[in-house]
């Protein structure tokens, strides 16, 4: 299993990859340990998990109205194990912005900052396991509330039932 | 004798309760005790919503009533249920329960090929199934690095709009039809269906068309499409003009549906609702102008916006944008450029069927396509595109392989619902499903 | 579901049992349990083009108290099935049910852990309309298919 792209290394004295929009240059400059990079021509934010709801709320003032998604990814054998991945989008600049922090069972809730994260956090501890600190209703919100495991994990299997072709049977 | 006694046990069969379904269907009520989530409510909603939406302080535990709706209710927007907490006749709060058509469709996505991923996209806005398709490919295309020729571009701008049309025409007929416009409901249909016969002479199917496949589409305009194309926007602009003159200035309708399920911009910018209902509360912001795909910025069209965020707010936008669309259309099928419909890239478009019987090469790429599917480089990305609902966006991670390693879509609709408690709230029982309606939410987005 | 079943069959109920029949199969009342992309087909269905009317089956009703036949019209998760059950209880004998669609009937393209794979394990079923949505014609050949059945006293 490929990790999903290279993230470039920091090396202590010289000076990282910065992006060439102001908007998020000056976004970065609060947050020395968060790593900018492309992935497919789109700009990433790889956060420490902690930073994550300071990173949000600077965000959020320095122009990113909308919070467009917030999902996660099963990367089984590595640790951390999942990668919450966000997605902001700024109007007004006309900026996507993607922010992916590692996570093993817990990360901040960014429901205090966009209370529409509310429905995708909920989906994400759904079909993760992974849980949101500070989410005000953290229930299953897809699965039936009783559910046992966590379908979208990649140790979940699919849950395909063989083919088989039933007799057929009188109705009443 | 025993007769009798087959006949009694007819008579009251049906109407026992088993045991097991009342546990299921409590689920939920739960969280609305008033002790609990009340606080929570309010945490929630506290943060960035303005100051005309107050919470009742005062509650009074005889008056509240909790009524549930749904899932299997006359309103025709699927399978929603909400419970909602009544006084008297007006609501206060809403829980909007889900999950009631959770198909595991990201799950299955991780088994599919990538050209088979299309199938299963589609099936998630059942009424937009082109959009859907359409930001799978794009996602795709975007991880493959390939570009998409001006042709294939084309048929996806005219088939897009087409579905925005046919979108809007559904969401016009249950709107009308759940406030009480019964004959809208025909109406809308109607013009539906010379729509769907387009569709099923392009693609084969009048719905979930697996079309729009990563490196364009999967075949050719049928002959004659002009003439088809013509007949449905002369079609359209003649009829939505009617329905518009229908209902617009009609005394039931603006009772109905003015100053009804209001909702203002920085609610909706905090809870991540986009689409028309954005659009309604007067903020501009369309994908197709601000982050352009598929060639649509080369069509000129305008992009209807509201004032007051209710419920007739919402059903002027998507007049106007059927209207708008009609006109895309209109450009798109005028501009058609000639070419190829699908991307010459021989390790991602399977080859042309006579080819398969001179060429070696080529029957080891038909195998190869079809069987373990192209691989698509490691990577992850993000495309959206306006549905007719919201941004709809799909998110896929590739490792490599033929699969993805996970597809995750961003229903517009899922986070449209969030709004709903807000238009909801002190507004009466009546005024729901008008609401609902407004909204326009597709189950199939909402649960995936 | 014919008047055989609740009084002893001579030959004065043939007659009766025909007529009784006919008003079954003539004058069916859908319940609406529309779920998915089946559901937007079975309006169609029910629009002016195709027109269920002519069948005497426009009023579709919402409590299935009054309704008589229950259209499974798209895929049932794990969280709706009780709900169908519940619901299909409910409808008053005679009852039929068609399973419309490849998800209603088989479980349909999404063989997981999220579908009842077939909604027959859940209500018994009359008809299967085969599709993915099967388009107006082809539910339009089921509940005429069931029609029939039900004149000829097998359903």
């Amino acid at each position: 299993m490929t990790d999903q792209m290279d993230v470039p290394e920091l090396a202590d004295e010289e000076t990282r990859l910065l992006p060439a929009d102001q908007t998020l240059r000056a976004l970065l400059e609060g947050f020395p340990d968060a790593r900018w990079s492309l992935s497919a021509g789109q700009d990433v934010v790889h956060l420490p998990s902690e930073r994550l709801r300071e990173f949000a709320e600077t965000a959020r003032a320095g122009g990113f109205e909308l919070l467009s998604d917030v999902t996660a990814v099963d990367w089984t054998s590595r640790r951390p194990r999942f990668d919450v991945v966000v997605s902001l989008l700024s109007m007004r600049h006309r900026l996507r912005l993607r922010l992916i922090v590692g996570a093993d069972a817990e990360v901040q809730s960014l429901v205090p900052v966009w209370p529409g994260a509310n429905y995708a956090e909920r989906e994400v501890y759904d079909m993760f396991g992974i849980v949101f600190v500070d989410h005000p209703d953290l229930t299953r919100i897809l699965m039936p509330d009783d559910w046992e495991g966590f379908p979208l994990r990649k140790d979940f299997a699919v849950g395909s039932v063989p083919v088989q072709f039933k007799a057929s049977h009188r109705v009443t | 004798m025993t007769e009798a006694r087959e006949e009694v046990d007819l008579w009251i069969s049906g109407t026992e309760e088993p045991d097991w379904v009342l546990s299921s269907t409590d689920e939920g009520a739960q969280e609305i005790q008033q002790e609990e989530s009340e606080f929570r409510l309010r945490e929630q909603l506290g943060s960035v919503v303005t100051d005309d939406y107050v919470f009742d302080d005062e509650i009074s535990d005889d008056e509240r009533m909790i009524v549930n709706m749904g899932p299997q209710h006359p309103s025709t927007h699927g399978v929603l249920r909400l419970q909602i907490e009544l006084e008297g006749e007006i609501v206060r709060r809403t829980k909007p329960v889900i999950g009631y058509l959770h198909t595991g469709m990201e799950k299955t996505g991780e088994d599919l090929t990538f050209m088979q991923g299309p199938t299963n996209v589609t099936r998630m806005d059942y009424l937009a199934p082109f959009h859907n398709e359409l930001a799978y490919s794009l996602a795709v295309e975007r991880l493959l690095g390939i570009e998409v020729p001006p042709r294939a571009q084309t048929i996806r701008v005219l088939l897009t709009e087409l579905n925005r049309i046919s979108s809007h025409l559904v969401a016009l007929a249950t709107n009308g039809m759940d406030i009480g416009a019964l004959s809208i409901m025909t109406y809308g249909f109607r013009d539906r269906e010379q729509i769907l016969a387009f569709y099923e002479r392009t693609t084969g199917l009048r719905m979930n068309h697996n079309f729009i496949r990563p490196g364009g589409t999967a075949a050719d305009l049928p002959p004659g499409w002009r003439a088809d194309v013509k007949a449905i926007v002369d079609n359209i602009r003649a009829r939505v003009v009617d329905y518009d003159d229908m209902l617009r200035d009609n005394p039931i309708w603006n009772g109905r549906t003015r100053g009804v399920g209001v909702i203002t911009a920085e609610e909706c910018l905090a809870y991540s609702i986009t689409g028309p209902t954005l659009r309604s509360t007067g903020v501009e912001w369309d994908l197709r102008k601000a982050f352009p795909y598929s060639g649509i910025e080369q069509f000129s069209f305008e992009v209807p916006i509201g004032s007051q965020g209710d419920v007739y707010d919402r059903y002027r936008v998507r007049i106007e944008e059927m209207l708008q669309s009609a006109r895309i259309v209109e450009q798109a099928a005028e501009a058609m450029p000639k070419g190829d419909y699908r991307s010459d890239d021989r390790k991602v478009t399977p080859p042309p069927r006579m080819r398969l019987d001179e060429s070696m090469e080529a029957l080891i790429h038909h195998f190869k396509i079809f069987t373990e599917g192209f691989r698509v480089p490691p990577g992850e990305t993000y495309e959206a595109v306006e549905g007719p609902r919201g941004e709809l966006g799909c998110y896929i991670v590739s490792t490599g392989e033929g699969n993805p390693y996970r597809v995750h879509v961003r229903a517009p609709s899922f986070y449209n619902l969030q709004g709903l408690p807000i238009m909801m709230a002190d507004s009466l029982v009546a005024d729901t499903i008008a609401t609902i309606a407004s909204l326009d939410p597709v189950m199939g987005d909402v649960d995936r | 579901m014919s008047v055989r079943r609740t009084h002893p069959t001579n030959i004065l109920t043939t007659t009766i049992d025909k007529a009784a029949r006919w008003a079954q199969s003539r004058s069916m009342f859908p319940a609406t349990f529309g779920l998915a992309c089946c559901a937007i087909e079975m309006m169609a269905t029910g629009a002016a083009h195709y027109d269920l009317a002519r069948f005497g089956m426009e009023v579709f009703r919402a409590s299935p108290r009054q309704a008589d036949l229950m259209i499974v019209a798209g895929r049932v998760s794990q969280k709706m099935a009780p709900v169908l059950r519940q619901v299909y209880d409910q409808m008053p004998d005679p009852k039929w049910v068609i399973s419309m669609g490849a998800c209603a009937s088989t479980g349909g393209m999404f063989n997981n852990y999220a579908l009842v794979q077939g909604v027959d394990q859940v209500v018994p079923v009359d008809i299967y309309v085969p599709g993915c949505p099967p388009g107006p014609q082809s539910l339009l050949h089921g509940i005429l298919t069931l029609h029939n059945n039900i004149m000829a006293g097998t359903a």
